[in-house]
């Protein structure tokens, strides 16, 4: 029994992980043709000519660009959504709220592209035949982003002890500070989570941009334009070094969830 | 104190390498100088991959023509003439030169998104070949200049299909069931099956066309997989054995594997293709569109240009700079015979392109038979779901109780 679980864990990490992995290999290919399918021998000339592709690396810019702009305010309009949010005391209307904010989340991405396509090229017209371009990205961008860092802040606010506040304030503390002094700190790991999710998830995101983007390319949208010649293995490249960097976050992110579990039952434990 | 010791290292090392590749940058372009900038941007919309952009040594055209006109150029990339489309009918996106093949250069004149060309502005198009002005699908030659060509052929696999190709009956040889390749687009598919018929890629006549779909209905069992940029893998691999697909792709198919051969069927006529230069109504900066047009049409950087795509170009005076392999080679210019007998797309009219549009779907999905068993399994399907979620609530329910 315990060796048909092992085989069956191993199976369903071998069915997820297996086509990064091709990727990855091929990406060291030293192969002219680009082959997808033949390896002939290691070379990290992708790996060169990826940084010597002007386009490439513009695309991979304005991604970069905008997914910290779209984080960064995401995670602030975020965890003021969550505070306000988790302060409101009728239940109905807290629901309501809920479901408003978790909107953009469910609604399929074709969907809410399209709309804010529709909307920024309103916008666009009625300000005098401006282009579609980084602004409406970064806009779009932040529109999907900040339900997540809301998802993930509210947790926090509620585990939080609401007396923790009065108490601050009670010693002296005027909101401001209380706020900062006592309700940040506590609710911090959610907001750097939050704010992590966000920032891959903007990078991720090829549907929202296509139809937002106007002039400006991000990586998503440059690597769909080369199917109709074929994708370069530069492609892998860069995927693998994408891959690494987000793994890598992944990585912070769960040690940190990790860490803020063991604490709070240590917490618990003294408490106890 | 040693993270900051080691931010300091790392700072030295890359100051360093800054140094070193400032003069080693300059040493290498010290031509001419760069034209002083005159903070106009143009917004450039090509296929992906369809320009020379300088990996290992080659003519990064955008960077030189900032560097020659102090024009300044946002380039960006589709994936099909239909996304294209989609772009400029959405709004929204300014761009001042745009690429479209043949048939979209038609539909966007005939829609009205195109500007007509100042050719004052554009003094290199006398480059440009006769046999390439004037094309079907811009007669007046006013609204496009060509940018590179190619013809339709067959990739095969020389060690399994032996015989000479020289018609695309080829393609529906039962000898070669389940190697066959097909395009995952309707024009170039059903444009096998016209040529075949004797018919012409731009027919207005129904019969025709479902002629053509009934013979593409034949073909289905024989083909593997209707596909566009797979095939470069299955054929390399060996996985299919005959694929049709467009010509200046073969340098990257066949010049590594001699495996693979590259024909045009003679017998009935190909599919001759141009990707063409437009500029989109309401450009921003059409003078400077303009130049950039003119800029592609300079011999020597549409030499370059084309070395790097492996398309063709319609220009005599840039063939004269290219290797002499690639001139000579048949499948990048092929004998005036074969473009003689080929024929170009052409947009089809609204009726035409809704009845195309249909009986492709039925090429694909094997008619209206199969869409109803798919949507009688998706109905089984939300039936199932629909007890499965009742069934929970009244146990929930009875648990209650």
């Amino acid at each position: 029994m315990k060796v048909a679980s092992k085989v069956y864990t191993f199976l369903v990490f071998l069915f997820l992980y297996a086509p990064i992995f091709v990727l990855i290999i091929f990406s060291f290919n030293d192969s002219d043709t680009m082959s997808r399918s033949v390896f002939s021998g290691f070379s990290l000339r992708w790996y060169a000519r990826l940084f010597e592709d002007r386009m490439i690396m513009d695309a991979l810019k304005n991604t970069l660009i905008i997914a910290v702009v779209a984080a960064a305010v995401a995670t602030v309009l975020g965890t003021v959504a969550a505070i306000g949010l988790n302060g409101i005391r009728n239940k109905w209307v807290r629901r309501m709220m809920m479901n408003v904010t978790n909107l953009p989340m469910v609604n399929p991405e074709i969907v809410t592209g399209v709309s804010l396509m529709l909307l920024f090229v309103f916008v666009a017209q009625s300000l005098g035949g401006l282009s579609l371009g980084m602004l409406s990205l970064i806009l779009a961008h932040i529109t999907f982003c900040t339900p997540y860092v809301v998802l993930s802040v509210l947790p926090k606010l509620r585990q939080m002890d609401p007396h923790l506040y009065e108490a601050a304030q009670d010693l002296g503390c005027d909101p401001r500070r209380a706020f900062f002094k006592v309700v940040l700190p506590e609710i911090m790991p959610g907001i750097v989570t939050g704010m992590i999710m966000a920032f891959t998830l903007s990078i991720d995101d090829f549907i929202i941009s296509y139809f937002t983007s106007g002039t400006t390319q991000t990586l998503p949208i440059y690597i769909y334009s080369m199917t109709r010649k074929r994708v370069s293995p530069e492609i892998n490249a860069l995927s693998t070094l994408l891959f690494v960097a987000v793994l890598f976050l992944l990585v912070i992110v769960n040690l940190r969830q990790a860490r803020d579990k063991r604490a709070q039952e240590r917490k618990e434990g003294l408490e106890s | 104190m040693s993270f900051k010791k080691r931010f300091l290292a790392l700072f030295a090392a890359a100051l360093l390498l800054l140094g070193m590749s400032v003069p080693a940058g300059a040493s290498s372009e010290e031509e001419e100088p760069a034209a002083p900038k005159r903070g106009v941007t143009i917004n450039v919309y090509n296929w992906g991959e369809y320009i020379s952009n300088g990996v290992e040594g080659t003519l990064d055209v955008n960077a030189e023509f900032t560097r020659r006109t102090g024009i300044d150029v946002n380039y960006t990339t589709f994936d099909t003439n239909e996304s294209l489309y989609s772009k400029l009918a959405g709004g929204g996106a300014n761009y001042d030169v745009i690429i479209p093949s043949d048939y979209m250069v038609s539909k966007l004149i005939e829609e009205g998104y195109l500007e007509k060309l100042d050719f004052d502005n554009i003094p290199n198009f006398q480059y440009i070949d006769e046999q390439y002005r004037n094309p079907d699908y811009d007669p007046t030659n006013e609204y496009s200049v060509p940018y590179t060509w190619g013809v339709v052929g067959i990739f095969y696999n020389k060690n399994y299909v032996k015989e000479e190709i020289n018609s695309w009956k080829i393609l529906w040889d039962e000898k070669y069931a389940g190697k066959i390749l097909m395009f995952d687009n309707p024009r170039d598919s059903f444009g096998i099956a016209q040529k075949l018929l004797g018919y012409s890629f731009n027919s207005t006549d129904e019969r025709e066309w479902q002629e053509a779909a009934m013979l593409l209905k034949e073909q289905k069992p024989l083909v593997q997989a209707y596909v566009m940029d797979q095939i470069f893998d299955k054929m390399a691999n060996g996985d299919a054995w005959l694929a049709p697909y467009y010509a200046g792709d073969a340098a990257t198919l066949v010049e590594d594997n001699p495996d693979i051969g590259f024909a045009i069927p003679t017998e009935e006529g190909t599919n001759f293709f141009v990707d063409a230069l437009c500029i989109p109504k309401g450009a921003a900066h059409k003078k400077e569109a303009e130049e950039y047009i003119n800029f592609l049409c300079d011999p020597e950087i549409a030499a370059a240009n084309v070395d790097y795509i492996g398309y063709s170009t319609p220009e005599s005076a840039a063939k004269e700079l290219l290797p002499k392999e690639t001139v000579e080679n048949p499948i990048f210019y092929p004998p005036q015979e074969i473009l003689d007998n080929s024929e170009v797309f052409v947009n089809l009219p609204e009726e035409t392109s809704l009845l195309l549009d249909s009986l492709w779907a039925e090429v694909k999905m094997g008619g209206p038979g199969e869409t109803a068993t798919l949507v009688a399994i998706l109905a089984g399907f939300l039936l199932l779901y629909i007890g499965i979620v009742v069934y929970k609530k009244i146990k929930a329910k009875r648990e209650l109780q």
